[in-house]
C-alpha cells in the first residue's frame, strides 16, 4: 500500500511498472486517472488550485487502501493525489489496484474513488472568467459513497 | 480546555486566518458545543459559521460527527464538505 501528496505530476506507466515488478502473483490491474476538465458548472475553468490538511490527507486515504484491503483480495492499492495549481488536461488523481482478478480490482479501484471523494481532506479553487471560486460538493459523490457501504 | 483549532479552504479565507490555540470554557465538550461557542465570540467566527454551509469537522486528523467529545490538547479542523479526486 502508497499513498503519496504531492505538487509534481505522475508517470501512469511507471507507477504501475513499478507496482507489478517482481510480482509474478498479479493477474489484474485497475486504475483510474482522475483529470481537470476546461468547464465546470457552465464556466470555463482556467486553472485550479488544491488545498489539503498535511497529516489528516495521508491518514485518511491510508485507511481508505486498507478498508478496501478488508473487503476484497488485493495485491497492492496505490494512491497519487496532486496539490497546488493546475490546468485543465492535467492529471489529479491515480489509483491503482492490484489482485490475482479482475472484479476484485475492479471494485476496490472504484470504492477507493467513492471514499476519497466524500472523506479525504482536499478542497478545490477554480479560477473561471468571474474570478475564483470554492468548488462545491456534489450530492451525487456522497450517494456513490453510501451505496459502496 | 486547551484545543487548536484549524480552518480550511472556504472558511480559512472567511476567518482569516489558518489557525489559533484557545483555551474553551468547561462547558465545552464536545464538536457542536465548540463550533457554537466560536460563533457566538462575534466576528468573523459567527458570519463565516452561518454562511458556510455543512461545516464538517476533525478531531486530531479523524473526520467526527458533531457530538463527538473533545478532550485537552486535541487538534480540532473545521472544514467544508471535501472536493478532491
Amino acid at each position: 500500500m502508497t499513498v503519496r501528496v504531492q505538487h509534481e505530476d505522475f508517470d501512469v506507466g511507471a507507477e504501475i511498472a513499478a507496482l507489478r515488478s517482481n510480482n509474478p502473483k498479479i493477474g489484474a490491474v485497475a486504475s483510474f486517472i482522475g483529470i481537470v476538465r476546461d468547464l465546470n458548472e457552465g464556466a470555463a475553468v482556467g486553472s485550479i488550485t488544491l488545498e489539503h490538511y498535511p497529516g489528516m490527507t495521508e491518514k485518511s486515504l491510508a485507511s481508505i487502501c486498507e478498508q478496501a484491503k478488508a473487503r476484497w483480495t488485493l495485491g497492492e492499492v496505490l494512491i497519487v493525489h496532486r496539490v497546488g495549481t493546475l490546468a485543465p488536461a492535467d492529471q489529479i488523481v491515480l489509483v491503482v489496484t492490484t489482485s490475482s482478478h479482475r472484479g476484485d480490482a475492479f471494485s476496490a479501484c472504484q470504492f477507493v474513488m467513492d471514499y476519497l471523494k466524500t472523506e479525504a481532506p482536499f478542497w478545490k479553487k477554480e479560477t473561471t472568467e468571474d474570478g475564483m471560486r470554492w468548488v462545491d460538493a456534489r450530492d451525487s459523490d456522497a450517494q456513490a459513497r453510501e451505496r459502496r457501504k | 480546555m486547551k484545543l487548536r483549532v484549524l480552518y480550511f479552504a472556504a472558511l480559512r479565507e472567511r476567518i482569516g486566518r489558518s489557525e489559533e490555540s484557545l483555551d474553551a470554557p468547561n462547558d465545552v465538550a464536545n464538536v457542536a458545543q465548540l463550533r457554537d461557542w466560536l460563533a457566538q465570540r462575534g466576528e468573523p467566527w459567527s458570519s463565516a459559521f452561518a454562511e458556510i454551509r455543512r461545516v464538517r469537522a476533525a478531531v486530531d486528523q479523524t473526520m467526527v460527527d458533531d457530538r463527538h467529545a473533545l478532550h485537552d490538547g486535541a487538534e480540532v479542523a473545521f472544514f467544508p464538505p471535501v472536493t478532491g479526486g
